[in-house]
């Protein structure tokens, strides 16, 4: 069956939040709204996340194996130049010396840290991204919209919904 | 009186804001104009001493760093404003940063863009630079790894990365604003490519809390690390007057002091030029100014542990050091910088010139002198009054290549920040909006449940 994007732009988030509600009582056939919904809004709002429900977030994985990778670089950099030191005369210095070395595996540490999380923010966020089907500059400025893709069928009913919470605008486009 | 205008309409935050990147006061080009004029000094000097060689600029033993690196040090410290600004007091919840941590954060990037520079220009041979960098030379030999000079170079570097990035990732949701609204030209194109497609959906900004929160937490101490490896320059010598245990704390006191003063500086300025008076507003200058006034104290208190620690130690080197700072060719410098650094706060303390631009902007950029003269009063006397007697009549006094470059350096940093202000977004955008949608839900709650 033939898809349908439609984007709804609300003046605020209680009406937002008041669609997402409805459109998950409504069980409406051939939308899922985990699946087929996408919020857009212009500040970022915790009230969203609330009612759209817990959706995990992994960026801070990626921050861990960053800092760790970093850190075990820097330490194994270090560590192997002052060991190609051997043929050299040391005077009973350690050749690999922890303390010296921790500051700049420290450093590692927090340059791999940051570097792989924003590596994982681009990849968690799916940036960068072409323009969605359905775009309004409205959703920069001050409107929260409300962006779904339903099965052809189901785009009248999702519609009424969105008339019935004052949506500002409808816009709506022929999907793949 | 509110930090800012609950009632502000968001479109009109987008207007404002955008304006500014279009239609900044005449005020501007004169200052562009007179930091390019600057700068060119110093690039003039820069040239005539990379030509002639090192001696134009007066460096000889045993004044082997001169004006160079308590400069260098000087624009470190700069960099710390930026992480207090958004680091620190993000953590903290304190939404009054929002209308101002931007150009804070810029003024980190560029701040160690400039004393990035002096590394190189004390060097004199610019061609040798690599060699701070963890490298091998073609002999395979790396540098020296337990040397606080090379760890410098690996925090200036991670420093100036993550600012970037920090400054970038901050800046996303705004380049998405300026893209949406900006009319056709180069300007579209660049805000398009840079936003990277944002387009404000829960998956991004979900996303988006998590990572600027992390980068946050990296950044706070990363930046303790950086002054206090700065600080290891001086105190793991054994130099007298720097093998001081205080040292890391006492730079870094004064880094977030000196950072605190240039960004009421630049927030007179930029108010002014961008006509930024609805978000950089007086009650926000005020925080800002009674936070300028603790770490000034702070800075004080720690500069008299540094005095005490000497003169209790009995280390009659570190001793005469001292004395020396108070009493020799240095004195008027060295009573400079307790005046400006010491006294000068006091005014911040005095409730009606806590938002009287006039006297605030002098103010800044007095504690600003003084906290220059406070970097340099570190690395002047020590070399002139070392352990060997020799040193004790070298008073060399910095040449007029020294000065120009210190000046150009001011100018460079001037041109790189108004030029920043004038291509992006000197006030956040989304920051500020959601600043005023929660202070306007929290009246509302406060006043109903006022009503019951």
């Amino acid at each position: 069956m033939s898809q349908r994007h439609i984007l709804a732009l609300f003046s605020n988030f209680d009406e937002a939040e008041a669609v997402v509600k409805e459109l998950r009582t409504s069980q409406i056939k051939g939308f899922d709204v985990d699946k087929d919904m996408v919020v857009k809004s212009p500040i970022e709002h915790p009230e969203v996340e609330e009612f759209l429900g817990d959706k995990p977030v992994y960026v801070q994985w990626f921050t861990l194996v960053g800092a760790v990778l970093g850190g075990l670089l820097g330490f194994f950099l270090i560590s192997g130049a002052q060991a190609n030191f051997y043929a050299q005369l040391k005077g009973g210095k350690p050749i690999v010396p922890l303390p010296p070395n921790f500051v700049l595996t420290y450093e590692m540490f927090i340059l791999g840290g940051v570097f792989i999380t924003i590596l994982g923010f681009l990849i968690c966020a799916g940036l960068p991204a072409r323009r969605s089907p359905l775009y309004s500059a409205k959703v920069s400025e001050d409107q929260i919209g409300i962006l779904v893709q339903v099965d052809e069928s189901a785009a009248r009913a999702l519609k009424e919904i969105f008339t019935k919470h004052q949506a500002l605008e409808i816009q709506e486009e022929a999907g793949k | 009186m509110k930090d800012i205008n609950e009632d502000i309409a968001w479109a009109k935050i987008n207007q404002d804001v955008l304006k500014s990147l279009e239609n900044p006061r005449k005020l501007y080009w004169v200052i562009v104009l007179s930091a390019l004029a600057v700068f060119s000094v110093g690039v003039g000097c820069e040239v005539y001493q990379y030509n002639v060689g090192m001696g134009v600029a007066n460096l000889n033993n045993p004044h082997v760093w001169g004006l160079y690196i308590a400069t260098f040090i000087f624009w470190i410290g700069m960099s710390h404003s930026g992480t207090l600004l958004s680091a620190i007091l993000h953590l903290m919840h304190a939404d009054w940063r929002k209308p101002i941590y931007r150009f804070a954060e810029a003024m980190t990037t560029f701040s160690l863009m400039t004393a990035g520079l002096f590394v190189m220009v004390h060097i004199g041979r610019l061609w040798q630079f690599y060699y701070s960098l963890p490298y091998p030379n073609e002999r395979g030999l790396w540098p020296n790894f337990q040397s606080p000079l090379l760890w410098d170079a690996m925090a200036i570097f991670t420093y100036l990365s993550s600012s970037i990035l920090f400054l970038y990732v901050g800046m996303i949701p705004d380049l998405a604003i300026a893209r949406d609204n900006i009319h056709e030209g180069w300007r579209k194109k660049l805000y398009s490519a840079l936003a990277l497609g944002w387009e404000g959906t829960d998956r991004q900004w979900r996303n988006f809390r998590v990572t600027y929160l992390t980068i946050a937490c990296f950044l706070i101490p990363l930046a303790v690390s950086v002054h206090s490896i700065v600080a290891s320059d001086f105190a793991m010598s054994q130099q007298p007057g720097w093998h001081v245990t205080s040292f890391p704390p006492y730079f870094v006191a004064g880094a977030l002091y000196s950072g605190c003063a240039a960004i009421i500086t630049l927030f007179i300025i930029l108010r002014y030029v961008f006509r930024f008076e609805e978000y950089m507003t007086l009650p926000i200058l005020k925080k800002t100014v009674r936070l300028t006034f603790a770490i000034s104290m702070v800075w004080t208190y720690l500069n008299a542990v540094e005095f005490a620690s000497v003169w209790y130690s009995h280390d009659e080197a570190s001793k005469a050091v001292l004395i020396q700072k108070a009493t020799g060719p240095y004195a008027p410098f060295w009573w400079g910088m307790i005046f400006c650094g010491s006294v000068v706060p006091l005014v911040l303390a005095i409730k009606r010139f806590q938002t009287s631009i006039p006297v605030l902007f002098v103010v800044s950029l007095l504690l600003n002198l003084g906290m220059w003269l406070e970097r340099w009063m570190i690395v002047a006397p020590t070399f002139s009054h070392g352990y060997y007697p020799w040193t004790w009549d070298h008073d060399q006094w910095p040449s007029l290549v020294q000065w120009g470059m210190v000046l150009g350096s001011f100018g460079w940093f001037t041109l790189l920040f108004m030029i920043f202000c004038k291509v992006f977004p000197s006030v956040s955008m989304y920051e500020v909006k959601e600043m005023v949608y929660h202070r306007k839900l929290h009246s509302k709650k406060s006043e109903s449940q006022g009503a019951h």
